[in-house]
C-alpha cells in the first residue's frame, strides 16, 4: 500500500520536502547535542526533565486519545466511526514514534538505551512505560494496516485481528497510566504526588486526541475526494467536550485539595504556576493563557449551536489543543521541578537548539502522519469514489 | 514491466560499490597493513606474566575487564586471585597501567590496527603515576 | 535429594548473577579449567559494616569555612568537576541552610545560632531508596554487602528519572563533558572521572572503605562527622546517636535516611 504514498500533487510533495528540511536541521542540532551533551538544553541538576520529556508525556495522550473512535465502533458497534477509525490508529503510531524518539533525545547516553531491555528492572515505571508503550505501537501498526488492506481488497479483515483490536483498549490506557505514574510515584515531588494525575492525564489525552482528530477530518474533507463525514465530526466534538470538561473539573478537584489542606509542598507548585514564587514567574502568563483557551473551548463545545457548526467546533478543539498543550507540555513537568525538593526556586526555559530539536521530532511525526494518511486517504476514495 | 533496463543499472551501480575496495587495493597494490607489535615495559617484562596468561590475555582482556568492573562496582570485591595464587588490586588505572604505562605503544597499536575506540580513558587515567597529557 | 537440591541452589546462584555477567564469566572458566580457580575477594583491609550510616554534629561547623575542608577533601579526591555555569553544576557535598536542608522543621522561630549555622548535605544512602526503585537498568542499586546506594557508570542511560525521584536533590547529571570543570594539573589520577550524559552522587567513598580507611569528608571533619555500622549496636555511630537527639532530612517520606544531624 505504501506505493500510494508515492503519488501526489504538487503541494503534497513541497509538503513532504519542507518536512524533510526541518527534519534535518532538527537533525544536525541534535547531531550538536550528541556532541556537547545535553548541556545546550535548559535543564539543570533541579529541572532535570524538560521540554523533551514534557512534549513527550503530552503525545502519549495525542496517542491515547485514538482510542476515543476505536472504543466506540469495535465495542459499541458504532458504525459510523467504521470510516475513521483508521484515522485515530495511524495519528495513534505517528504520535508514538515521537514518543519514543523524544525519549531518545532525552538520553544521556543514547546508545546505552537497550539496557532498559538487557537488564530488565521490576521495580521501574520507565520498563513499563517502555513496554506498553512499543506493544501499543505495535498493535496499532498490525491492526491499522491489516484492516486498510482488507478494505481496500474489499474483504472483511482477519479473524485474528479482533482480539488484538480489543486488546488495544487496555493499551491505549495503559500507555497514559503508566506514563503518569513515571511522576506519581515519586515521593518528595508534591505537585506530582496524586493519585488523580493518571486520571488527569487520561481526560485531557481525550480531548486533545479527539480535538487533532477534527482538525484532521476537516483538514480531509478540504483538500481531498474523501468526506469523513459529518456525524462523525459532530461525535468526535461531543468526545472533545465531555473530556475538557472533565479533565477541568479534575483540575478544580486538585486546586481544593491543594489549596484547603494548605500543605505547602502541594499548594507551593501550584502558587509557582499560577501566580509566581518568591519573584520567580516565567509561567505565569502561560498557564492563565492555557486555563482561558480551555474554558472558552468548553464554552464553545459544549454550547450546541457553536459545536453544530463546522468553523466555531474548529476554533474551539484549536484553542482545546493549544490549551492542553501548554498545561502538560509547558506547566506539568517544570510545575513539578520548582520549587526543588530543597525548596529553592530555579527555573527553566528550553533554549533555542532543544526546541530546534524538539521541532524536528514532530517533523518527523508529521512526515510519517502524511505517509499514512495519504495511503488510507487513497484507499478510501478508490473504494468510495 | 519494461523497468528491466533499470533494474540492471541499478545491479551494475551496486556491484559496483560493492566490489569497489578490493578493486581499489588492486589498482593501487595496497598490501594489507603489518601485524602491530606491541611494547613491554621494563617492568612489564619483569613481571613475565600478566594477571592471566599471555594467549587469554590477548583474545579476553576486555571480558577480564569488564568482568574486573562488575565484581569491584556492583559487588563491592576489589581483589583478583588468579590461578598461580597472586592477587592483584582489580584496578585499570591503578594495577593495568601501573605495569603498561606505555598506553601509545601498548593499547593503542593493536586497538588501532584492530579499528576498535574503547572509551576506557574518557575517565579513567591513562598514566596514575605520570602527569596528564 | 540432598545433591540435587544442591545443584538447584547452584543453579539458582548463578542465574542470580544475571545476564549480563554471564558471557564474562565464561571467558575466565575455560582459563581456569579442571586446575586451581580464580578468585574474588574483599581485599585484606577492608571495613565492613551491614548498614554504614553517618552522623554529623552541626553544632561544631559555625561558619561556611568549617565545611570547605571537607566538600574540598570530597571533591578533589573524586575529581568532581566545578563549573560557572550554574545549569551545569555537579555537587556530591555541599552547604545549604536549614529551611533547605530540614524544609519540614523549619519553624518561624528558632534558635538563632542554629538557623545560621551551615549545614552539610550528601546523599542520604536511605535504606528504602526511592532513586533505585526509579532505576531502570539497576545502575543505580543497594548494595547488599553494606547499604551504600551506588551507580554504576558504565550501565547508566542518562534517563534523570533518579534525579527526579531523589527527594534531596543529592543526584548531579553530567551535562556537558566533566573534563572542562577541571583543572588539569589538580586531577586526581587514582580516581576515575565521569563521561558526558551520566549521573552521579556520592558513594560513601567505597573506594576508601575497600581500603581500611574512612570517608574523605569524615577524616576532614575532625571528628565532627561519625562513621559508622547503623545495625551495630557496639558501633561509634549508634553510641553517638543513644547519647544526642537527632533528626534526619523528610523523614516522613519513609525513605529511611542514613545520615543523621545533631542540631
Amino acid at each position: 500500500m505504501l506505493e500510494l504514498a508515492l503519488k501526489g500533487s504538487k503541494s503534497y510533495w513541497t509538503w513532504v520536502v519542507a518536512l524533510l528540511g526541518v527534519i534535518g536541521v532538527g537533525f544536525l542540532l541534535y547531531l550538536g547535542q550528541l556532541q556537547i551533551g545535553l548541556g545546550i538544553t535548559g535543564m539543570s541538576r533541579d529541572v532535570s526533565w524538560g521540554f523533551y520529556i514534557a512534549n513527550f508525556t503530552y503525545l502519549v495522550g495525542v496517542a491515547a486519545g485514538g482510542v476515543m473512535v476505536v472504543l466506540p465502533y469495535y465495542l459499541h458497534d458504532y458504525k459510523a466511526y467504521g470510516k475513521v477509525t483508521i484515522l485515530g490508529e495511524f495519528l495513534a503510531i505517528a504520535a508514538l514514534i515521537m514518543c519514543l524518539l523524544f525519549i531518545i533525545v532525552d538520553l544521556g547516553q543514547p546508545m546505552r538505551g537497550l539496557n532498559v531491555l538487557l537488564y530488565p528492572t521490576t521495580n521501574s515505571v520507565l520498563f513499563y512505560d517502555a513496554l506498553v508503550l512499543n506493544g501499543y505501537l505495535l498493535i496499532n501498526l498490525v491492526v491499522g494496516w491489516n484492516v486498510l488492506e482488507a478494505e481496500r481488497n474489499g474483504v472483511h479483515y482477519q479473524k485474528w485481528l479482533k482480539p488484538i483490536i480489543y486488546l488495544s483498549i487496555p493499551f491505549a490506557v495503559s500507555i497514559h497510566t503508566v506514563t503518569a505514574f513515571l511522576y506519581s510515584g515519586l515521593p518528595g515531588r508534591g505537585f506530582w504526588l496524586t493519585a488523580i494525575l493518571a486520571p488527569r492525564f487520561l481526560s485531557s489525552a481525550f480531548a486533545a486526541g479527539p480535538a487533532l482528530l477534527v482538525l484532521l477530518c476537516l483538514f480531509i474533507r478540504k483538500t481531498t475526494k474523501f468526506d469523513p463525514g459529518k456525524e462523525q465530526i459532530q461525535s468526535l466534538g461531543l468526545t472533545v467536550a465531555y473530556a475538557i470538561c472533565i479533565n477541568v473539573f479534575f483540575f478544580l478537584c486538585e486546586i481544593f485539595v491543594a489549596f484547603y489542606s494548605q500543605i505547602p509542598e502541594h499548594m507551593d507548585h501550584i502558587k509557582y504556576l499560577f501566580v509566581g514564587l518568591h519573584g520567580h514567574n516565567a509561567l505565569v502568563p502561560f498557564m492563565w493563557t492555557s486555563m482561558g483557551l480551555m474554558v472558552i473551548g468548553i464554552i464553545l463545545t459544549v454550547n450546541p449551536i457553536t459545536r453544530k457548526n463546522e468553523t466555531t467546533l474548529a476554533v474551539a478543539c484549536a484553542l482545546i489543543i493549544a490549551g492542553t498543550w501548554i498545561d502538560k507540555g509547558l506547566g506539568m513537568i517544570s510545575g513539578g521541578f520548582v520549587p526543588n525538593p530543597l525548596h529553592e526556586v530555579n527555573e527553566y526555559a528550553p533554549t533555542l537548539p532543544e526546541i530546534g530539536i524538539t521541532v524536528g521530532v514532530y517533523a518527523i511525526g508529521a512526515l510519517v502522519l502524511t505517509i499514512l494518511y495519504k495511503m488510507a486517504v487513497s484507499v478510501k476514495e478508490e473504494v468510495h469514489g | 514491466m519494461n523497468d528491466k533496463k533499470w533494474i540492471v543499472l541499478g545491479l551494475l551501480i551496486f556491484m559496483a560499490l560493492f566490489l569497489s575496495p578490493f578493486l581499489y587495493n588492486v589498482v593501487t597494490g595496497a598490501k594489507a597493513a603489518p601485524m602491530p607489535e606491541v611494547v613491554l615495559t621494563e617492568k612489564a617484562k619483569a613481571a613475565k606474566q600478566c594477571v592471566m596468561p599471555t594467549e587469554f590475555m590477548r583474545t579476553e582482556h576486555m571480558q577480564l575487564l569488564d568482568e574486573w568492573r562488575l565484581k569491584v562496582v556492583r559487588s563491592g570485591l576489589r581483589d583478583f586471585t588468579n590461578t598461580e595464587g597472586k592477587t592483584f588490586n582489580m584496578s585499570l588505572s591503578n594495577t593495568c597501567m601501573d605495569c603498561h604505562s606505555n598506553k601509545a605503544d601498548f593499547c593503542d597499536r593493536c586497538h588501532n590496527y584492530a579499528s576498535v575506540k574503547p572509551y576506557c580513558w574518557d575517565c579513567h587515567i591513562d598514566n596514575p603515576q605520570g602527569e596528564t597529557k | 535429594m540432598k545433591s540435587s537440591r544442591r545443584r538447584f541452589m547452584k543453579l539458582a546462584g548463578i542465574a542470580a548473577l544475571g545476564l549480563g555477567a554471564q558471557p564474562a564469566i565464561k571467558a575466565i572458566a575455560p582459563a581456569a579449567g579442571n586446575g586451581p580457580q580464580t578468585q574474588f575477594s574483599q581485599g585484606p583491609n577492608v571495613l565492613t559494616a551491614r548498614q554504614w550510616a553517618m552522623v554529623i554534629d552541626t553544632r561544631r561547623f559555625k561558619t561556611t569555612e568549617d565545611l570547605e575542608p571537607m566538600i574540598e577533601a570530597c571533591h578533589k579526591l573524586h575529581n568532581v568537576p566545578h563549573f560557572e555555569e550554574k545549569n551545569h553544576e555537579i555537587k556530591w557535598i555541599w552547604e545549604t541552610h536549614f529551611h533547605n536542608a530540614f524544609p519540614d522543621s523549619a519553624n518561624r522561630f528558632i534558635s538563632e545560632e542554629a538557623e545560621h549555622r551551615p549545614y552539610l548535605v550528601l546523599c542520604n544512602h536511605c535504606q528504602n531508596p526511592p532513586c533505585v526503585r526509579a532505576c531502570p537498568t539497576k545502575a543505580t542499586f543497594k548494595r547488599d554487602s553494606d547499604g551504600v546506594v551506588m551507580m554504576d557508570m558504565h550501565r547508566c542511560i542518562g534517563c534523570r528519572f533518579c534525579m527526579a525521584a531523589c527527594p534531596y536533590g543529592s543526584r548531579s547529571f553530567n551535562f556537558v563533558e566533566p573534563l572542562k570543570g577541571l583543572v588539569e594539573k589538580e586531577i586526581n589520577l587514582k580516581y576515575p572521572r565521569r563521561m558526558k550524559g551520566v549521573v552521579e552522587k556520592c558513594t560513601f567513598c567505597v573506594e576508601r572503605l575497600a581500603e581500611g580507611q574512612m570517608p574523605a569528608c569524615v577524616e576532614a571533619s575532625g571528628g565532627a562527622i561519625v562513621f559508622g555500622d547503623l545495625e551495630d549496636p557496639e558501633s561509634e555511630v549508634r553510641q553517638v546517636l543513644r547519647e544526642n537527639f537527632t533528626i534526619r532530612r523528610k523523614q516522613s517520606l519513609g525513605t529511611e535516611p542514613c545520615v543523621y544531624y545533631i542540631v
